[in-house]
């Protein structure tokens, strides 16, 4: 079990720049900007010196090859000393949420005192690639001696073969979308169009309230973009005007054309980057840092990338409530990663399910009779956009914030990725 | 046995076929009655607007028709009126007011696809398992609830005749293509959506969109074009040999359904369903297919428990052992690959790499293969070995250098871990001399190449425990292969029946007869390949050790020793892989042409006439007697492992049913006769087997009655 260690690992603080629509506003930059933009941000609103950081680990999934340590090069260009390791982890929709728990790690251990952990995606700048056989020759021209030898580079290549390849969110190993194994998961969860549609404009609806209410700017870090330098302060995927009308218009996105799953039910590709300050307890207060919540526990799962390529916080729950020993009912916050609708409601069906509980989990009963209303009141990934190297981030940041605003006690934070894999992490109250 | 039930969604009645515990839903009579008068259930209720036909087996949509409840029939106007009866039900599905459609997942097979096709529209899923097939002329039978006449109708009749003449299944994909099917969703939304398309054709607001058909297939299936297809298609048919009967009759069924209309192409079908039945060949085809079903069950499942396998030890990383190594990882299994180096050792990995690449884009991806590549761990030296529960020798067939191996093997496992050797011939007794845990010894003989040849021959020897060859058999099935237990003794049973077969044909050649007549005469008979085809094919040095193997039992009685294949081996003549064989080579191809010298280096005189029959005669009784001695000597476990093990293991013609079925048709007093006259022409090597001789007397028969009925 995490954290034996007399060390805890305190959330000092966390922010993320506005995330916006893929080639959207931050059409013009690469994922490194935005990064930068973010661990700067952090920086400055938590008035750290970055000096103090002992490391900076940032998740990533979409990689630029030009930067593919995208957190040593954004903590650079961010002011962070030459001599503070920084790294990239990559783990799908689940990427920040490891780079965070690294830093438990490393903090509990006694290898780090201050470790600004995060996440950035740029789905608007994804790396298109060549076939495999234009990329080999490519690498042959490196002994090319004359242009003549060009010749050699054309001959015999099909001109299909000259086609830029575009990647796929799909399963390497299984090549299927995420969004077709998404629709599959909530017909086998029996979750039907009109209850994902639902929920997908209470996901709007919570955010667009929290907007107005000014909770999400407290999160945001502004940024001014080049080369206008427009100050950008707010998401632009949130929509106040949807209905269920609006909703229920929209065809089927992957299983054509009886499928549920809908670009109005799912999260929309989105770029953006965020942040999260995290700290041996004992240190913050001798800096005199105000303690937001304490990381009590995490875990991380897999299961198979077939059938069950989204659920894994059916899994991770479960086992993260037993070896803590509490259940559903102690929690106060929730914030679940919203991939899509569907699949939030397959996941909290697995979680109320007594079937799902004896097959699956071995236990006797089910985990959960859940409460809609401790799940992501502020809205979640459906409405404010999912970059998938940072939305782990924002989660942390959002439940440590609700735990403020609620005067909860405890929070799960849970995600399901790519790859079959899942995440929860359990977040206690800090310093009132 | 399957039944039916109704559930109601909305206005859209779902007829669920429900296997009841089966793992497949079979369509017999009284579930076609059943499902008629839900269908009547569905006309008459007018809350109702459509239907949709389902099935709860998580892996199959319908298998078709209960073949056992047709044996039982006695005559064809029987099988007829039944036939009749079951093409009115689905001519009144076809033709109902209220739409239905079919939901399809996973095997969709003969009576199963005839129903689909009676219906609407056809929702299926997308997933791998999800198939369509009309298997009938396997069977040596037909489609006949309507197959012959809807198939061509749906997807036109270049597609329909490649399905119903060969079998073959259409994966989801390819059945989309050619408009077989309407719509794929993935399987866990199947039923939804055949809800959907149903309540959409009954309100109008969907229907289902005409497939794009290449040129090509859009001038095969017009009229004018039909004398062409119809050539191509006797043709093929031709190809059969005259062997299998079902073929014309699909050609002349559908023909009547184009050119005389549906009603006399439905009285067709059923007419020729109900006398095909009633074939020899039928009778066969059927008793291959229960008796292949049967390989495919662990005889020791009842009292011996197999040992859990996870890894297997390959030794030797050479064709076989690559082979072995092959189809253990693309199962699932672990392979420890060992050779005399590291080096060789990952030689054989590269061919599993190869191996296994040719099945990628072919439902394999890229990356299966490489995780299936990837279960091979390489070893140069036995430590590794420890890790495996089954260890499977395929090094030179030597007796010594198998003892050694043993002995190796045994050093670092524990009590439990199985040792199989794979020979093709060196009794397994022997190699177990001197064993520290003899019960632990067996025998896995594969046949090469091991990714394509179905049978194992898994010997056991009178120490063999239970659980050892219960563990081997296992691990042969999830290998993929048809397994029969065979016990011990030179060539075990296929290389031994076999072998005698050969010897027959050394005969025959040594009295004058021409390779090819020899060859042509065999496959007339109904073999694919002749003798000195298959020689080649299996390799003329693997052979003479063989004969070496088998040369004493066979000497004792009477069958005259050939030094002909020695010969030409040392000549240089090693078949196929060497390019030199009975027959003349070009790039590696066998061609039509004998080498002629081959003649000469044998030492062989002129050549001269020998009726065909003759020959076939002469080769098939000794491959019958031979088969009949192994089952009375206990090589055989049954009549049917003899059967399977010569259909499977060097392709007895299957419209035959294999030696013992054919015996039975034949009958024993019969067979002693002709082997008699045989004995009096061509010496004793023909005297019939004692237990012939019995069985002749007492008319006690091989298979039981029931497997093969007389034909009207």
């Amino acid at each position: 079990m995490f954290v034996p260690s007399p060390r805890t690992v305190a959330v000092v603080d966390g922010s993320r720049i506005p995330f916006l629509r893929a080639g959207g506003g931050y059409a013009s930059l690469i994922a490194y900007d935005l990064a930068r933009m973010a661990v700067r941000g952090l920086l400055d609103r938590a008035q750290l010196d970055a000096a103090r950081l002992d490391a900076v680990i940032l998740g990533s999934v979409v990689q630029n090859p030009a930067t593919s340590n995208v957190a040593r090069d954004a903590a650079l260009a961010a002011g962070v000393p030459e001599r503070t390791p920084a790294y990239t982890v990559t783990m799908a929709c689940i990427s920040a949420n490891r780079a965070i728990a690294d830093a438990g790690m490393m903090i509990a251990a006694g290898q780090a005192d201050t470790v600004l952990a995060g996440g950035v995606e740029m789905l608007g700048d994804v790396p298109i690639g060549f076939t495999r056989e234009v990329r080999r020759r490519f690498f042959e021209t490196r002994k090319y001696k004359s242009a003549l030898d060009w010749r050699r580079f054309f001959a015999g290549l099909k001109p299909s073969e000259l086609m830029p390849q575009p990647p796929a969110i799909a399963e390497y190993s299984t090549g299927e979308t995420m969004g077709r194994s998404a629709d599959r998961l909530a017909a086998a969860f029996g979750i039907a169009r009109g209850d994902q549609d639902a929920y997908a404009l209470r996901s709007h609806q919570g955010a667009a309230h929290a907007r107005s209410e000014g909770l999400l700017g407290a999160e945001i870090t502004p940024v001014a973009v080049p080369p206008g330098f427009d100050a950008l302060e707010a998401d632009d995927g949130i929509r106040e005007d949807t209905s269920l009308e609006r909703l229920a218009k929209l065809g089927p996105a992957f299983v054509k054309p009886f499928g549920t799953v809908t670009a109005g039910n799912s999260s929309p590709l989105t770029d953006g980057a965020a942040a999260t300050l995290l700290m041996d307890e004992e240190r913050a207060r001798a800096d005199g840092r105000r303690v937001r919540a304490r990381v009590r526990d995490f875990v991380f799962v897999a299961q198979d990338p077939g059938d069950e390529l989204l659920l894994g916080p059916a899994y991770a729950v479960p086992r993260l409530l037993e070896r803590n020993g509490l259940s559903w009912s102690d929690l106060d916050v929730v914030e679940i990663h919203e991939a899509f609708a569907g699949q939030v409601l397959a996941v909290l069906a697995a979680l109320e399910s007594d079937a799902f509980a004896r097959e699956r989990l071995g236990r006797e009963e089910r985990v959960a009779r859940v409460d809609l209303d401790r799940v992501n009141p502020w809205g979640g990934s459906v409405s404010l956009g999912h970059p998938f190297g940072a939305t782990g981030s924002r989660l942390v940041n959002t439940a440590v914030h609700r735990l403020e605003h609620e005067d909860g006690k405890l929070a799960l934070v849970t995600a399901c990725a790519a790859g079959g894999q899942g995440h929860a992490m359990l977040l206690e109250r800090g310093d009132a | 046995m399957s039944r039916v039930e109704l559930e109601r969604r909305g206005d859209v009645a779902v007829v669920w076929l429900d296997p009841e515990g089966e793992p497949v839903n079979t369509l017999s009579t009284a579930l076609l009655r059943r499902f008629s008068e839900l269908l009547d259930e569905i006309e008459r209720d007018d809350a109702v607007k459509a239907g949709v036909v389902a099935s709860r087996s998580p892996r199959s949509f319908a298998a078709g028709a209960d073949i056992r409840e047709f044996l039982r029939f006695t005559s064809p106007d029987e099988v007829r009126a039944v036939i009749s009866e079951g093409q009115a039900l689905l001519g009144r599905l076809e033709a109902s007011r209220k739409p239905v459609v079919a939901a399809v997942h996973g095997a969709c097979m003969g009576g199963g696809v005839e129903l689909a096709l009676a219906c609407r529209a056809i929702v299926a899923s997308d997933h791998p398992s999800t198939r369509f097939a009309l298997p009938e002329v396997n069977l040596g039978l037909l489609p006949g609830l309507g197959g012959t006449q809807r198939l061509p109708a749906r997807i036109g009749l270049p597609d329909a005749l490649d399905m119903v003449l060969t079998g073959r299944s259409a994966y989801a994909r390819k059945a989309r293509k050619m408009g077989l099917v309407d719509v794929t969703v993935p399987q866990e939304s199947v039923v939804d959506a055949a809800v959907h398309a149903a309540r959409g054709l009954a309100d109008g607001s969907w229907r289902p969109r005409e497939p794009r058909r290449p040129l090509r297939d859009r001038l095969q299936g017009s009229a004018p074009a039909r004398p062409l297809v119809w050539r191509t298609a006797e043709r093929q048919v031709a190809k059969g040999g005259g062997h299998y009967p079902a073929l014309p009759r699909v050609l002349a069924v559908m023909r009547t359904g184009i050119e005389h209309g549906r009603s006399a192409g439905f009285e067709a079908e059923s007419k020729a369903f109900a006398e095909l039945l009633f074939t020899p060949e039928a009778r066969a085809l059927i008793h291959v297919f229960f008796a292949q079903s049967a390989a495919r069950k662990n005889p020791y499942r009842d009292h011996a428990e197999p040992r859990p396998v996870d890894t297997v030890a390959v030794l030797g990383a050479g064709l076989m052992g690559s082979g072995i190594a092959q189809v253990s990882v693309d199962k699932g299994l672990h392979v420890v690959l060992k050779d005399r180096d590291l080096e060789l050792a990952a030689k054989g990995k590269g061919a599993v790499y190869r191996g296994l690449s040719r099945r990628v884009g072919k439902g394999v991806t890229p990356f299966q293969r490489d995780r299936a590549v990837e279960r091979v761990t390489l070893a140069g030296d036995y430590a590794a070995v420890a890790s495996a529960q089954i260890t499977i020798e395929a090094v030179l067939e030597d007796v010594g250098l198998k003892r050694e191996v043993l002995h190796e093997v045994e050093a670092v496992t524990q009590p439990g871990h199985v040792f199989a050797s794979n020979t093709s011939a060196i009794p397994i007794t022997r190699i177990a001399q001197g064993a520290g845990r003899p019960e632990a010894v067996v025998g896995m003989h594969y046949f090469s190449p091991v990714p394509r040849m179905p049978l194992l021959e898994v010997i056991v020897t009178d120490a063999t425990a239970d659980w050892a060859a219960a563990t081997a058999v296992e691990v042969g099935l999830r290998q993929g292969k048809t397994v029969i237990v065979v016990g011990d003794g030179p060539g075990f049973y296929a290389v031994r029946v076999l072998g005698r077969f050969f010897a027959e044909a050394m005969a025959c050649l040594r009295e004058g007869a021409d390779i090819t007549l020899i060859d042509g005469a065999m496959r007339h008979y109904g073999f694919p390949m002749g003798p000195f085809e298959l020689l080649d094919e299996v390799g003329l040095d693997v052979s003479a050790k063989v004969e070496t193997v088998l040369a004493e039992a066979f000497a004792e009685r009477g069958v005259p020793p050939d030094d002909a294949v020695k010969r030409l081996v040392e000549a240089g003549y090693r078949g196929r892989k060497a390019g030199k064989g009975f027959y003349r080579y070009e790039r590696g191809k066998r061609t039509h042409e004998v080498d002629r010298h081959v003649y000469q280096i044998a030492g062989l005189g002129s050549r001269r006439a020998m009726p065909e029959a003759d020959i076939q005669e002469r080769l098939s009784l000794a491959l019958l007697d031979e088969a009949v001695r192994c089952l009375d000597e206990g090589v055989l476990r049954s009549p049917v492992d003899g059967d399977v093990g010569a259909l499977f293991g060097f392709a007895f013609p299957y419209f035959l049913g294999g030696p013992f079925f054919l015996a039975d048709r034949i009958g024993a007093a019969a067979l002693v006769q002709r082997l008699r006259a045989l004995e009096g022409r061509h010496g004793p090597q023909f005297a019939p087997a004692p237990g012939l001789v019995r069985r002749a007397e007492s008319g006690e028969r091989f298979h039981p009655q029931d497997e093969e009925r007389p034909t009207p």
